[in-house]
């Protein structure tokens, strides 16, 4: 009895005819064949060696298959018996098949799935994001501040009449303060027009093409002729805010300046102000801003210049000095990235290095 | 504007111990910002003291030259030595070796002694010599720092001094002084001289101010004294160019008399050379009270001043030996013999004091601002005194500068005053300006009191007059920046202190955040970005020849630009109109530090200049122009369209394992650019392009729907690329941004989605090779008609197979109905329309 299981589990199921047919009534034999099956599937370590155990133990030329082909011919009063022993018997079988099947599976698939194992750190960049140059990403962090307060944004050309430049904005022609803006005229002088100084012409345009109140931000590049060097350049960015409203006073410019302040620099960021000259605005003053995180320590930083808009400006639009007044102000960008992101040399700003640019990605 | 201590504190309340840095703090805080410190003693330092010449022995050297051994006293006669420093004689006399031979025995020298510190770090100790030990130096100016001469030492006598000797040397050539250098606005020309800084120093730390004009007594009664006559007979801007002349005389002068050292020592430290008595009294004066004075060799002047705008043709030699051609616009002073200078810039050489000049005419004038910046631009002739009449002079000050200067040249030249004076003033006294109550307090937000107000306008030295409903305040002669009530607005905010100035935040109306144009730039730009491509921000400056290149399709054609008057360099002396010149700049220098792939992208305005180009004229300012006015400032404006380029170079990533970086090429440059239009919904026809700059046969042009041609796109030309040192197959893409966001459509209406199955064919046509793929596409879409949902070009192929001169396309089609399952039949049918078109417009034919 315990030969007998062995070697037929050990029968190649294709090749060799089974010795013997098991009574199917015989339930010893039987007994035999389903444990010699068991065994045989218990024993397979692979899918391959399942798949034989299956067609020896369960295949139509199985013992228990043959057997229970036997059931056909026998007497009918013997029928139901033999039945029973071997649709149990056969169910024993299939259950163990799949059950170790499902073993099986699951450990090859954890095989093949450790077999694919790579080195991510290996991985190659495909896809590689580009990057904004940082002064235009600040550039729209400004923006997006005054844009959340309810302001618009206003542009207008860099190539720009003298009038606009200049005489809209209350310098006098002649005047020392014209001289000291360094401009860049074009060819012919007799056409009027430069490169703009600053982004002040655009303030005149908005009084010109808006509806009052006006509360616009003026971001663009602006022209001196200045050469490069650490802290100069002769093509830069600047941000000026104009606010024309009724009753508008200094203590809303010094209001909406620690605003704005606190935004860029944190709530610990405030601001100063200091008497200073400018045609465009009356009262002017020289803006500081107390910064938190700066460089060796908290301190004061020039950041731009401000004031009380002239009424010669807001009379070159047409308006009324004495029923509106308004504030301006205005920063350069180039100047806020060097002193908030420790920017030491306007060189790497303007010279387009990739590191330079790559280093901040779309952040600032 | 250098200020020197020791004379401010003469007129303000400087504490003992303040430095320059303690001044400008001060002087800060009512508007002058902090240039510079000036301190001769961080530079030289004792002991340096008075000295005489004991013995002088000649020594002649085996080199040629002849040295003195000389002893010095160095302490009063019969004091002792208190100095106690390795090698200070406690004899009090010291031995010395000297080069210079132009001192005797019995003069008063400066020596530096062991111990001292010269400026260079020259640091003096005892040293073997010639055979000697040489304890010190006798210095020179120019070791002293005081000045350029260096042929021989400092004789104190030839300085008219007589010092006690061991006198602290230091203190006696006013080296121990220093100077706080601040800017001044344009506005504040009073504050060109230490009386206007004065006054300021006494409003910032709330001293008292003395005048230094209220020091001066004009003694001399006018009416007889030199003739001058004011004639300008063509004002600017309707201002006469001179509203007051006031003429001195100053007799029997001795002009090569030395300039005592307090005067030089403060010239010095306020930034100007000593160079004569009389000239170093003119400046000192207009240092002090702003007023610019000249003065003239009155024997040399011939008749009566007159005051009048040039005539045709007129020159005049000017001081500095250049003979200028005067323009008809320049004012001048002249006398019989024609002009004696311009007038306010540069006096003549023809009247100029000499060191033999024995009798001077001082000239203390007032003029007009326009009138000399003019001058002085077309002369190129910047001075100290145009640039404060530009900037505005006191009208009332001529008479007592004249004085002050008179003054001088008594006490120090040794001269004689000539006591009477001419006065030729036709200057209006300032109008009172009219301040509302409450006026003050509404823009600046601070809750002004009347006194606060009367006050600071007050202090400023203004008439405050209480009237109707406000102030009437007439500023003072020195403040010309004072005519609206704004300007004395400011003036009370900035005594008071703009510290004071509470902060609001006012509430904008509702805003409509960003315009669709802002929006789509910013999503394109980031789209870009997002892509792969690298942001930069070039200069728009250009060679003539990148934009004869870049910026026109056609070969030879010259492109339309904006040339700058003044250019920073030449070279680059145009307005871009095209962004490619910078990108490719920029390219080379990435590639020069290392870094050959590269993506860039720009972001930016081309200049393109078109029939109209600016205003003959522009409209004055503080007054809205007319609409015609305004309308033709606005179309003089150029074309500036915002643009969008790209460059690649090299290879679109670095190798890694499992993967092989891709060549950039032509197909990415046309992506950059379809990017672009993708981003804001805008459809981008591409079709075979030629355009200089890039290679005849791989470049694309690309348009919108209805023709208009917005940008290219494709591979640099190879042999542009290779003139300009750039890679090999570097492709570009540039498109008018403007035109595409302005193609977008408003709203974009959906398109029904049918959920009936598709039915999809391929095709292969074979056509001649010239006939564009999109063309082919085209026909295909129309000729299956509407059931066709999509088709796209899958496979391009020549060779086996193929017949020479032509190439296969294969698309993929795509059939769907919106209503119905399509059978078989019926896409077959649709399929074979299309393949019909295609044959009878391109003779194609399946593969």
């Amino acid at each position: 009895m315990s030969e007998m299981p062995q070697k037929t589990a050990e029968m190649p199921e294709s090749t060799t005819e089974p010795t013997t047919v098991p009574d199917p009534l015989d339930e010893a034999a039987i007994g035999v064949a389903v444990q010699n099956a068991l065994a045989a599937i218990a024993a397979a370590t692979t899918l391959d060696e399942l798949k034989a155990a299956r067609l020896a133990h369960s295949g139509e030329k199985s013992p228990l298959s043959l057997a229970n082909r036997v059931i056909g011919g026998l007497a009918k009063e013997f029928k139901a018996a033999a039945g029973k022993i071997m649709g149990a018997s056969r169910g024993r079988v299939a259950k163990a098949l799949a059950a170790r099947t499902e073993v099986l599976e699951a450990e090859d698939a954890a095989r093949i799935l450790v077999e694919e194992t790579v080195d991510v750190t290996a991985a190659p960049r495909r896809r590689q994001a580009g990057a904004r140059h940082p002064l235009s990403t600040l550039q729209d962090r400004v923006c997006d501040i005054f844009v959340g307060m309810g302001w618009e944004i206003a542009e207008g050309p860099e190539l720009e009449s003298e009038w606009f430049n200049f005489d809209a904005l209350n310098f006098k022609p002649d005047h020392p303060a014209r001289e000291m803006q360094d401009t860049f005229f074009v060819e012919p002088p007799e056409a009027h027009l430069l490169l703009r100084t600053h982004t002040s012409p655009v303030q005149v345009r908005s009084l010109l093409e808006r509806e009052l109140p006006v509360y616009v931000l003026c971001p663009g590049k602006v022209f001196r002729t200045d050469e490069l060097d650490a802290t100069h350049t002769p093509v830069f960015h600047q941000f000026e805010g104009l606010a024309i409203d009724k009753k508008l006073s200094m203590a809303d410019l010094r209001g909406t300046l620690e605003h704005f302040a606190r935004q860029m620099f944190g709530e610990e960021a405030s601001i100063r102000l200091r008497p200073n000259f400018f045609p465009f605005t009356e009262p002017s003053a020289e803006l500081d801003i107390w910064h938190p995180g700066a460089k060796g320590g908290p301190r004061w930083i020039e950041w731009g210049g401000c004031g009380m808009v002239n009424p010669n400006v807001l009379r070159a639009a047409g308006i009324d000095p004495d029923e509106y007044s308004g504030f301006a102000f205005g920063m350069g960008i180039e100047r806020t990235l060097m002193f908030r992101n420790e920017v030491g040399d306007m060189h790497d700003m303007i010279e387009g290095d990739v590191r330079f640019s790559e280093h901040f990605g779309m952040e600032i | 504007m250098r200020i020197p201590l020791t004379w401010l504190r003469e007129y303000a309340q400087v504490p003992a111990g303040a430095t320059a840095e303690d001044v400008m703090t001060d002087l800060v805080k009512v508007g002058f910002e902090e240039e510079d410190v000036h301190r001769p003693l961080d530079q030289i330092s004792g002991p340096i003291v008075v000295g005489q010449v004991l013995t002088l022995e000649k020594e002649p050297q085996s080199n040629g030259k002849t040295i003195n051994w000389c002893t010095v006293r160095v302490v009063p006669e019969g004091a002792a030595q208190t100095l106690d420093i390795d090698g200070i004689d406690p004899s009090g006399v010291q031995g010395i070796v000297c080069g210079a031979h132009n001192f005797v025995v019995g003069d008063k020298v400066v020596v530096t002694l062991p111990g001292a510190v010269l400026p260079g770090d020259f640091r003096i100790t005892p040293r073997n010599t010639y055979g000697h030990v040489s304890a010190g130096m006798i210095a020179s100016v120019r070791e002293l720092g005081i000045g350029d001469d260096h042929d021989g030492i400092l004789v104190l006598s030839t300085l008219g001094l007589d010092p006690e000797l061991g006198t602290d040397a230091l203190a006696l050539l006013g080296l121990d002084d220093e100077a706080a250098e601040i800017n001044v606005t344009p506005d504040r020309g009073y504050a060109f001289s230490i009386r206007g800084v004065a006054r300021e120093y006494a409003h910032a730390t709330d001293s008292v101010f003395t005048d230094p004009a209220s020091l001066v007594s004009v003694t001399a009664s006018t009416g007889a004294g030199q003739a001058v006559a004011i004639d300008d007979a063509a004002p600017i801007y309707g201002k006469p160019g001179c509203d007051r002349f006031v003429a001195r005389t100053v007799r029997g002068i001795n002009a090569a008399a030395p300039t005592p050292p307090w005067m030089s020592s403060r010239l010095r430290l306020a930034g100007i050379r000593s160079i004569s008595l009389p000239v170093d009294i003119s400046n000192y004066v207009m240092l002090e009270l702003g007023q610019p004075l000249h003065f003239y060799d009155a024997e040399k002047v011939a008749g009566q001043i007159v005051v009048r705008r040039a005539a045709a043709g007129e020159t005049l030699e000017t001081l500095d030996g250049k003979v200028r051609k005067l323009d008809a616009e320049d004012l001048l002073i002249t006398d019989a013999s024609g002009p004696i200078g311009i007038a306010g810039v540069m006096g003549g050489a023809s009247t100029e004091v000499s060191s033999g000049t024995s009798t001077v005419l001082i000239e203390a004038a007032h003029f007009e601002e326009v009138s000399i910046a003019r001058s002085r631009r077309r002369h190129k002739l910047p001075s100290e005194a145009s640039k404060r009449f530009e900037r505005g002079v006191d009208v009332a000050v001529a008479d007592v500068a004249a004085q002050r200067a008179v003054n001088l040249l008594v006490e120090l030249a040794g001269g004689t005053e000539e006591t009477t004076s001419t006065d030729v003033a036709t200057f209006a006294a300032p109008a009172p300006v009219f301040l509302p109550s409450g006026f003050t307090s509404a823009r600046i937000g601070i809750d002004f009191s009347q006194a606060q107000i009367i006050g600071s306008l007050s202090d400023l030295g203004a008439d405050v007059e209480k009237v109707d409903g406000g102030y009437a305040v007439t500023g003072p002669t020195w403040r010309y920046d004072l005519v609206t009530k704004e300007d004395l607005t400011e003036e009370v905010a900035r005594l008071v202190g703009y510290d004071l100035i509470p902060a609001t935040l006012p509430t904008a109306p509702p805003g409509r955040g960003y315009s669709r144009t802002q929006q789509q730039r910013r999503r394109v730009v980031q789209a870009l970005a997002d892509s792969g491509l690298t942001e930069i921000l070039a200069y728009p400056f250009v060679s003539k020849t990148s934009n004869d290149t870049f910026g026109v399709a056609e070969a030879g054609a010259v492109r339309a630009a904006v040339k700058l008057a003044n250019p920073l360099s030449e070279e680059f002396g145009f307005l871009r109109t095209s962004i490619l010149p910078g990108l490719i700049e920029i390219a080379k220098r990435n590639h020069s530090r290392g870094f050959h792939d590269v993506a860039l992208f720009e972001s930016g305005l081309v200049f393109l200049p078109g029939k109209t180009f600016g205003t003959l004229s522009i409209p004055p300012l503080g007054v809205r122009p007319s609409e015609d006015v305004l309308d033709a400032l606005y179309d003089g404006i150029p074309y500036q369209p915002l643009t969008m380029a790209a460059i690649f170079t090299g290879k679109d990533s670095p190798a890694a394992p499992g993967h092989t970086p891709r060549h950039w090429d032509w197909a990415d440059a046309l992506d950059a650019a379809r990017l672009v239009a993708d981003v804001v919904g805008v459809e981008l026809v591409v079709s075979q392009g030629s355009h200089q700059a890039f290679h005849p046969g791989r470049a694309a042009v690309l348009s919108l729907r209805n023709g208009d041609v917005v940008g290219y796109a494709g591979e640099l030309h190879p042999k542009l690329l290779a003139e300009l040192n750039m890679p090999a197959r570097s492709v570009a893409m540039e498109i008018n941004a403007e035109m595409v966001f302005a193609a977008a459509a408003d709203v974009i209406v959906a398109k029904h989605i049918s959920t009936f199955p598709v039915a999809t064919q391929d095709v292969a046509l074979v056509v001649p090779v010239e006939v564009p793929a999109q063309a082919v596409l085209e026909t295909l879409r129309e000729g299956a008609g509407e059931l066709l949902e999509d088709v796209a070009l899958f496979d391009e192929y020549q060779g086996a197979g193929i017949p020479e001169g032509s190439k296969s396309l294969a698309f993929g089609l795509r059939f769907r109905a919106a209503d119905r399952t399509l059978t078989a039949d019926e896409a077959s049918a649709a399929r074979a329309a299309a393949v019909e078109l295609a044959a009878e417009r391109f003779g194609a034919t399946q593969r």
